[in-house]
């Protein structure tokens, strides 16, 4: 910048302004300055030009608004010296981004740039294109670039740049750059010799695989002999070697390629990768310069993920692990970090959970660690790892944790420790100690549905109640207690306080004296909990005590005319059932048993926003459930005769229940909300007559023809488990595989395994089942029963009773969608080995895509039926949070695996994709269906979802269809293959009810 | 890949950004804001990465200013924090025992630079050497522009 001295000047009185107003003023002043230059100067010296527009840069730097100028900026471009053209360039792609309109005008000057002869503007354009080039660039550069890049004239400088230069184009239209025989192309220029340009190549291999590996297989063996090249340190220029490495980022780029391939089968090739994976598990050492310890860690961290995608033989997962056990005790906190996170990968794959487990108390030292990013990796392990066998452990850790940990953490928190204590609670009185503890730690960050669970379980365990009212009573001698505290041991206290009537301090009037005491303390939606405990201690007192009835009527009558309508209601209502005697016994009696129903702690869990990708609260909420916690009950209760009988006289009452909320409820008598809130805290009992299903809670298409234990909940008895088998592989993962894919593994256990071959055409399936005897005895008693959904009509050929030894039967089956639901099918199978029986209920992958046909449209077709669709019920948009963050090529990638073909181009907005796909059933036909998605570069968890087609039910099921792809990623493996899902743990249960929140056929499957 | 770097100084000042993913003005203020806030109240020893809306963040500090790249989750992060490293050690070479004033005074400089380093967010180059030898080669041309500029005949083609 020597001569440029107005702007040395202008940094130097910014550096001297005193404070923000000063530097604001300055800039203002400045801003004006350049404005009239602009204005006013017919023409401007280069050299002018030049001065201001680095001004105008420093001062967007700054965090200033620049709103004028960017004319002046672009128009250095097409300067014809050097000196303005690169001033040109470099402030253009640093103030304008790829939507801005002046870019438009520079197009042709770029290309000219790009086409033309000088080599140095050739770098300056391919360089703003690489950087800030979006769809317009794309479609009319792609191939000029291109043959830059494969050019043999021109010099390695161009044609690095023109690599990545065609990465970002590829980026923001992928047709551009898939033309015949590039990847021909691609396979040549991975024998570069200049490492520059290889690096620059391999970055772009990179995006072009994960979009498309079969394509670009050519090129598989091509990175394994780049990895070999380099591993060998065979032809590497000292120039390229870092601290002693042969170029670390070439390594961990072909590595990352590699991982877009689902498997290696060239048996040659995969030796040598092996070799290369060895060499560098077993040769990196931890050294005394950070530099190169980064260095060749970046590259051992590759090589992890790459051995765990691989799955390699068990002797290499094991040196993967005791490297990674090794990584999470150092004291550096680079490796501790990414020693964390690549074990919560490796928590994917199969027979390595026992070995991370006697890491347990290492990784829990890490919770306590002063670093925040630390700490987290170590919260999610433990989450992902908690079992049966740990939980106590883990679960007390975390409670531990929540006294301690900051605010942003606590919500999280509090919500894994509660599902972890649901789902694998060793026995019921620790879940109650758990929950409480949770309370009373962290009341603020307990949601409702935590409490609302708590006292389901302890209403159905009669064993637990007086020990859960017994804890109530403990918390209330505390002096500050949180209100949720009150809330859940005034309801427990009102129900089952009787129960330690004989205990010092638990008569009814203790009980009351000391729930009063924190009535003057507690916000309004909690008085009506109070007031119904009143009444409930009131009914609970045999004989009466004209005491506390003279105390308790005080209180009502005091309520009587308050302004909350909620609380005026009860308070005049108890006050004249408690003067009724018998039916006020009636009325009050105590509740009956919670129909069972899904945790919506789970299901929360499903749509948590979470801000770490690797979050195994996902992952967690697809394992399978515990079966130490269980409802007591686990039948339906429609099954058995009401608890209740409702005296005709306070009907009225029970039809003027409100919900606590304050709003008013209709609550039919015959069948109670399924609101949970009702369930719980309406001040009456009321038990559905059998049969009755609110649909309510269910969406547009309801539940039809789903049996009603589909209410009930899929928490696993225990002791009725009849499949005492080991279960090979994860069921839900292999379902969820087989959801995209047409054939595969079903099931498998020992003895059988049962894999599916299916083909599609329009709304009809044909399935082959494939049930092998893998065992050296027959199995006998073999079962296979479909249970079908309400919109599919189902059948399937008789299986043989026996299956002899080491043999495979096959058995047809036919299915026929009728009409949109993403309902599942379930395959009700058995069989006995000997003394053994096993029985499975498994889902079927006839789901909603299946009945799909890809379907690619022009704007031309496009638009017209976009617009014809003019809002809900036929259009539906949503705002999803909680979605895994994608890159939008991946998420492309995503869309068109289960046949909902992504149109580029459609959507003026680079951030946006629009897809089409037709649907068959045999009431819609074929129906066309549309969808955009508006993704939010600054946040990619969440995006905006609207989805359209003739029919609204078929919409309503798509829309949800495609949120739960978005949201329920299976994660672990880069690769969106889903051959390539690694292996997930062993599970000796059926799939987990949580995969799915509102798959009935899921909870079907889990009520087993 | 890198959506953005990021140079902040320790009193949070901003001496360099580059933005490799489409961000608008607003947005661009408001992660800088935001950034800056969680990685300047960072204490020493603990690890150079931050997650943050779904992203990582690694940075490193030198000296009295902070280096940053935002990255995707799933990106290989000690990979990216020496693409830091190897940026300041060009930059230490390019002007001998770099310090802040010298990239506050030739922030174009550091901004030529970068982009010799990364294009569309990946390395480009990984050799110092080639990387300083396009730099001073770049220097040069501009020498030579200016001194063209200064001839007598230039002047005379430009009055005519």
């Amino acid at each position: 910048m020597t001569g440029m001295r107005g702007l040395s000047v202008f940094i130097s009185d910014i550096r001297n302004c005193q404070n923000k107003e000063a530097e604001r003023l300055r800039v203002d002043k400045e801003l004006g300055n350049i404005r009239t230059c602009f204005k006013n100067e017919k023409v401007l010296t280069p050299y002018k030009k030049k001065k201001y527009v680095w001004k105008m840069l420093y001062i967007h730097m700054l965090g200033y608004d620049v709103d004028f100028g960017h004319m002046e900026a672009v128009s250095l471009i097409s300067a014809p010296k050097y000196p303005e053209k690169q001033v040109g360039y470099i402030v253009t792609s640093c103030l304008l981004n790829e939507n801005h309109d002046f870019l438009k005008l520079a197009i042709n000057t770029v290309r000219n740039d790009i086409i033309g002869r000088n080599e140095t503007f050739q770098c300056l354009a391919l360089t703003l294109v690489g950087n800030i080039g979006g769809r317009d660039f794309a479609e009319s550069l792609a191939p000029d670039v291109q043959k830059l890049l494969i050019s043999s004239s021109c010099r390695p400088l161009v044609r690095k740049k023109a690599a990545l230069c065609l990465l970002r184009l590829f980026r923001k239209n992928p047709d551009a750059i898939n033309v015949d025989g590039w990847a021909d192309r691609m396979t040549q220029l991975l024998d570069e010799r200049d490492l520059g340009v290889l690096t620059s190549s391999t970055s772009l291999l990179v995006a072009l695989v994960s979009n498309n590996h079969e394509a670009y297989s050519s090129c598989l063996p091509k990175c394994v002999k780049i990895l070999e090249r380099l591993a060998r340190n065979q032809d590497v220029p000292q120039e390229y070697t870092y601290y002693g490495i042969p170029s670390p980022w070439l390594q961990v780029k072909a590595m990352r390629a590699l991982q877009y391939f689902p498997t290696i089968e060239d048996p040659s090739t995969r030796k040598s990768l092996f070799e290369v994976l060895q060499r560098i598990l077993m040769g990196t050492d931890v050294v005394k310069n950070v530099n190169k310890n980064n260095a060749s860690h970046a590259v051992l961290f590759e090589a992890l993920s790459l051995v765990i995608h691989l799955d390699a033989e068990k002797e290499m997962m094991s040196q993967c692990v005791a490297l990674l056990g090794k990584f999470i005790s150092v004291r550096e906190p680079n490796i501790r970090y990414l020693g964390l996170e690549n074990m919560t990968r490796m928590l994917m794959v199969t027979d390595v959970q026992d070995v991370i487990k006697k890491h347990q108390s290492q990784i829990i030292t890490s919770l306590k660690d002063p670093d925040i990013s630390i700490r987290r990796r170590a919260l999610d392990l433990l989450y992902g790892m908690c079992d049966v066998s740990n939980a106590k452990d883990i679960v007390e850790e975390l409670l531990q944790y929540l006294s301690t940990a900051e605010f942003s953490m606590r919500e999280e928190l509090s919500l894994k420790a509660a599902i972890l204590a649901e789902k694998f609670a060793p026995d019921l009185s620790w879940y109650v100690d758990v929950i409480l503890q949770l309370i009373d730690k962290a009341g603020d960050f307990v949601s409702d549905d935590i409490w609302f669970r708590v006292v389901q379980f302890v209403t159905n365990n009669e064993d637990l109640q007086p020990y859960a009212a017994s804890k109530a009573r403990e918390y209330l001698d505390k002096i500050a207690i949180h209100e949720t505290m009150v809330k859940v041991s005034a309801y427990i206290l009102g129900e089952y306080g009787h129960l330690l009537a004989r205990q010092p301090g638990c008569s009814a009037s203790e009980l009351f004296s000391i729930l009063h005491e924190k009535l003057p303390t507690v916000s309004t939606p909690t008085i009506p909990i109070l007031l119904s405990t009143y009444a409930k201690l009131l009914m609970h007192t045999q004989p009466r005590d004209p005491e506390l009835e003279k105390k308790v009527w005080a209180v009502f009558k005091k309520y009587e005319s308050c302004i909350d309508v909620e609380i005026q209601q009860r308070a005049v209502e108890y006050f004249e059932l408690s003067k009724k005697g018998a039916a006020f016994m009636d009325v009050l009696a105590e509740m009956p048993k919670f129909p069972e129903r899904q945790s919506s702690l789970i299901k929360k869990a499903e749509v948590v926003e979470d801000t770490a990708d690797q979050s195994a609260i996902k992952l967690r909420a697809q394992q399978q459930p515990s079966n130490a916690l269980v409802l007591a009950d686990p039948q339906p209760v429609s099954g058995a005769p009401p608890p209740l009988k409702i005296p005709s006289e306070p009907q009225s009452v029970a039809r003027t229940i409100s919900q606590p909320n304050g709003t008013s409820s209709n609550i039919d008598p015959q069948a109670p909300s399924p609101d949970l809130l009702s369930d719980l805290l309406g001040p009456l009992a009321i038990e559905a007559p059998p049969g009755v299903v609110s649909t309510e809670q269910h969406g547009p298409t309801g539940t039809e023809g789903v049996p009603d234990e589909v209410d009930g909940s899929a928490i696993v008895p225990v002791g009725e488990q009849t499949n005492n088998v080991e279960v090979i592989g994860n069921i839900a993962e292999r379902f969820h595989a087989l959801c995209l894919k047409d054939s595969g593994v079903l099931y498998e256990d020992p003895y059988i395994q049962i894999g599916i071959k299916a083909e599609w055409r329009g709304h009809h399936g044909r399935l082959v089942l494939f049930l092998g005897n893998k065992s050296t005895n027959p199995l006998t008693s073999v079962q296979a029963l479909i249970l079908p959904p309400a919109h599919l009509k189902l059948e399937l050929s008789p299986v043989p009773d026996t299956i002899p030894p080491r043999a495979q039967v096959q058995s047809p089956l036919e299915v026929m969608n009728i009409r949109p639901s993403r309902d599942v099918a379930v395959l009700d199978f058995s069989y006995k080995l000997g003394t053994i029986v096993v029985g499975a209920k498994l889902r079927i992958p006839a789901v909603l895509n299946k009945f799909l046909q890809p379907l690619q449209l022009t704007s031309e077709e496009f638009f017209p039926q976009w617009r014809a669709l003019s809002g809900p019920p036929l259009k539906l948009q949503e705002v999803v949070r909680g979605v895994r963050p994608l890159a939008l090529p991946e998420m492309a990638n995503l869309f068109n695996s289960f046949r909902v073909t992504i149109c580029p181009g459609l959507d003026p907005n680079p951030n946006n994709l629009v897809a089409s796909t037709t649907f068959y059933s045999e009431t819609t036909g074929a129906m066309l269906c549309l969808a955009r998605i508006e993704t939010d570069p600054a946040d990619r968890t969440q995006l905006r979802m609207t989805v359209g087609s003739g029919d609204p039910t078929l919409t309503f099921e798509l829309k949800e269809f495609i949120k739960e792809q978005l949201i329920a990623i299976p994660m672990g493996s880069r690769a969106l293959v889903p051959a390539a899902a690694a292996p997930p743990p062993p599970v000796a249960q059926p799939p987990s009810p949580a995969a799915l929140a509102d798959d009935p056929g899921a909870m079907l499957a889990g009520l087993l | 890949m890198i959506h953005f770097v990021l140079l902040v100084s320790r009193q949070g000042k901003v001496r360099l950004t580059k933005w490799y993913s489409p961000y608008t003005q607003k947005e661009r203020s408001k992660v800088i804001r935001e950034l800056s806030g969680v990685i300047l109240n960072r204490g020493p020893k603990l690890c150079n990465f931050v997650e943050w809306r779904g992203y990582k963040v690694v940075y490193k500090r030198y000296a009295s200013l902070y280096f940053c790249m935002c990255i995707d989750a799933e990106d290989n992060e000690l990979e990216v924090l020496e693409i830091i490293h190897h940026y300041v050690e060009i930059l230490d070479r390019y002007f001998g025992s770099v310090c802040e004033l010298d990239l506050i005074f030739h922030f174009h400089k550091a901004y030529y630079i970068l982009d010799e380093l990364l294009i569309a967010g990946e390395l480009q180059e990984s050799s110092k050497k080639t990387v300083a030898r396009i730099i001073s080669a770049q220097d040069q041309m501009v020498e030579a522009a200016k001194e063209e500029a200064g001839s007598i005949s230039y002047i005379i083609a430009q009055t005519t």
